[in-house]
């Protein structure tokens, strides 16, 4: 026995300790992996991203990015020098492969769609969820345990389980193809989750201090906006994220009820393949851009997105 | 400030009645201590007069305006919790100043700082005045709660046991620290706790609660000289008053009905038995450095006194017991005159 080193039965050793870090690599490189050579491909010719063996060291391109912006027609080289000079990298690059841009793509609306109906369907679940799961924690509400219980079934059952009812629905209401009913649809099938993952956090913050706050002379309104809703920041994070990642990812249903106006990025993507023969490093490009948002969103917020995941696995 | 008097109000909470049928009458500037063990009804006794909890029946006057009705924000009261007490997003400033910034008070900023340092002097916070309110020791928190309260001029103080959850030390120091503020602003406080020091120190008048009931209300001293019942006679008092059979001493002088008999140390004198012939054993002797507490079994029956520091007394003396008018209470634990 030592008497100078204290030994600890809580601390992990030093070997633990490496097993852990290594496990933890290589599962990270494992995920990384894919989005890297996503990445990469966005960057190559045409010509190199089927290119086999598979190139590690490549011809850096954007002919990529210009060909998922753009929309190009096939010309014959005496058309082409009949032009005058390229106005542009995009337009040097595409001539010589023999094709001229004939105006821009749909990848930039989509992309907006997909942001309109993402951060606008999160809003409304997470603006509803904050409010339902405030009235549940704090009031006595008539068959509160069924009216949640009910909520979350609503989550027992795929989504897309119910696509030809609404897509029946929003035929005949005209929701069909509008950002609209994409909003109110992620806010439907996200807001059962925020009220859940929202009254956790809002059971947390004591009621003493809304109670202080309404005998110093604030309305119930006025206190859960002073009191609750600064302490509930990082649950409203937490679930913002998740509602967020949910919509900007989904696919059937964007696939299934949108076409034209309203179509988001997820539907859009693909359709990159047909035109004009597989050109990879558009649609690698076109993935590259659409993980940005939810990464930056993520980033910003991920002391919060930990929190969430972690949250009542530790008691404070 | 303002009087505040409770009529007959009663309040349950499903089928368990925390309050039942209170009368109390709190006067201007008095400071008025609620005693009573946990579940007593002395929270929703605060919570009532609030107007965090409506009450089933009863009226609740405010300075003379019946506010049973009113919301609590209408009703002029502050109140400071026993715990979560700050607010965690706010500094200690912004804490005190937040009961003056409400929309409907509309008090401009620098009467606001004005105010707040005041107080912050007051409860001497007033050098972390910039600090997160998280950032602060148990007692500074507590000092800072108190202060919250204190910004406001409210009609009455309400204090739900601010000191219970602090160390000794720093109870003993802020309970002077509040009686200080009290006296000097004149307030009306209502304040509750289960801590009798608290209550004999500090209170104008002591109530005591016993199962949502007003078992008695009167000055420190009556409650504890003229306990009404077994129940008050039991609250006060350390070591607790001894409570023996009629009949397991010599008890001369006991009233006709006398069922039991309290004896306080100071109704009690013990010498070690000298011809033969003694009431009880001591059994143990408890060293606490400035006085001991002597530990008797008589009969069947055990006993806990304070003696001398440098009792002479030891384990397994034999020692006669004598009252020296003690309290009497009948069958019913009511105490006989």
């Amino acid at each position: 026995m030592s008497l100078t080193t204290a030994h600890s039965v809580v601390a992990p050793s030093a070997n633990a300790k490496l097993i852990a870090g290594t496990i933890i690599v290589a599962y990270a490189l494992i995920s990384i992996v894919p989005l890297l050579w996503i990445f990469a491909t966005s960057f190559k010719t045409p010509p190199d991203s089927i290119a086999y063996p598979p190139k590690v060291v490549f011809q850096l391109s954007i002919e990529g990015y210009c060909n998922l912006f753009t929309t190009r027609t096939r010309q014959t080289p005496e058309y082409i020098n009949s032009l005058g000079p390229a106005t542009g990298f995009c337009d040097e690059t595409v001539r010589k492969r023999n094709m001229v841009i004939a105006g821009p793509s749909n990848f930039l609306p989509r992309f907006v769609n997909s942001l309109i109906i993402a951060f606008g369907s999160t809003f409304c679940a997470v603006f509803l969820g904050t409010l339902s799961a405030y009235g549940f924690s704090r009031f006595k509400v008539p068959l509160a345990d069924d009216l949640l219980f009910f909520i979350l079934s609503t989550r027992m059952m795929p989504p897309i389980a119910v696509a030809i009812p609404i897509y029946l629905m929003y035929r005949e209401l005209g929701l069909s193809d509008t950002a609209l009913g994409m909003i109110l649809l992620y806010t439907a099938v996200n807001v059962s989750l925020a009220v859940w993952l929202l009254k956790g956090f809002i059971d947390e913050i004591p009621r003493e201090y809304e109670e202080a706050a309404m005998i110093d002379g604030y309305t119930r309104l006025q206190a859960f906006w002073r009191t609750v809703l600064p302490q509930a920041t990082t649950g409203i994070a937490a679930t913002a994220i998740f509602c967020l990642i949910f919509a900007w990812n989904e696919y059937a249903f964007a696939a299934l009820l949108t076409s034209g106006t309203a179509q988001t990025a997820p539907p859009f993507i693909p359709t990159i393949i047909g035109e004009g023969g597989q050109d990879w490093p558009a649609v690698a490009a076109g993935t590259t851009i659409f993980l940005v948002p939810i990464l930056v969103f993520t980033i910003l917020l991920r002391k919060q997105l930990l929190r969430g995941i972690t949250f009542g696995a530790v008691r404070k | 400030m303002a009087d505040v008097h409770i009529r007959n109000v009663s309040k349950s909470f499903g089928e368990q009645v925390a309050v039942s049928g209170l009368d109390l009458h709190i006067a201007d500037g008095e400071f008025v201590v609620l005693l009573g063990p946990t579940g007593a009804g002395k929270t929703t006794t605060l919570r009532l007069i609030a107007g965090l909890e409506r009450p089933d029946a009863g009226t609740i006057h405010i300075g003379g305006h019946n506010a049973t009705a009113l919301s609590p924000a209408e009703r002029d009261t502050a109140f400071v919790f026993q715990q979560y007490s700050l607010y965690p997003h706010l500094s200690v400033y912004d804490n005190l100043a937040f009961p003056l910034r409400s929309p409907a008070r509309k008090m401009p900023e620098d009467q606001i700082r004005r105010r707040v340092e005041d107080v912050a002097k007051m409860v001497r916070i007033h050098h972390k005045l910039s600090n997160r309110s998280t950032k602060l020791s148990g007692g500074e928190m507590q000092r800072v709660a108190i202060g919250r309260a204190l910004v406001r001029k409210p009609a009455i103080y309400l204090m739900d046991e601010p000191l219970s959850s602090l160390d000794a030390k720093l109870r003993g120091d802020l309970r002077l620290e509040l009686k200080r503020i009290q006296a000097e602003l004149g307030a009306t406080m209502l304040y509750v706790t289960h801590d009798q020091i608290e209550a004999m120190t500090m209170a104008d008048r002591i109530g005591i609660l016993a199962d949502g009931v007003l078992a008695q209300i009167g000055t420190p001293r009556e409650i504890y000289s003229e306990p009404a019942n077994l129940h008050v006679a039991a609250r006060l008092g350390q070591p607790a008053i001894n409570l023996l059979p009629v009949g397991l001493l010599p008890d001369g002088g006991a009233p006709a009905g006398t069922q039991t008999i309290g004896a306080r140390t100071e109704h009690l004198s013990i010498d070690k038995a000298a011809n033969g012939h003694a009431d009880g054993i001591v059994d143990w002797v408890e060293h606490l450095g400035d006085q001991n507490h002597l530990h008797v079994t008589v009969g069947a029956k055990k006993l806990v006194t304070l003696t001398d520091p440098d009792t002479a007394l030891e384990k397994g003396d034999k020692v006669t017991i004598r009252y020296r008018a003690p309290l009497y209470f009948g069958a019913d634990g009511q105490r006989l005159m």
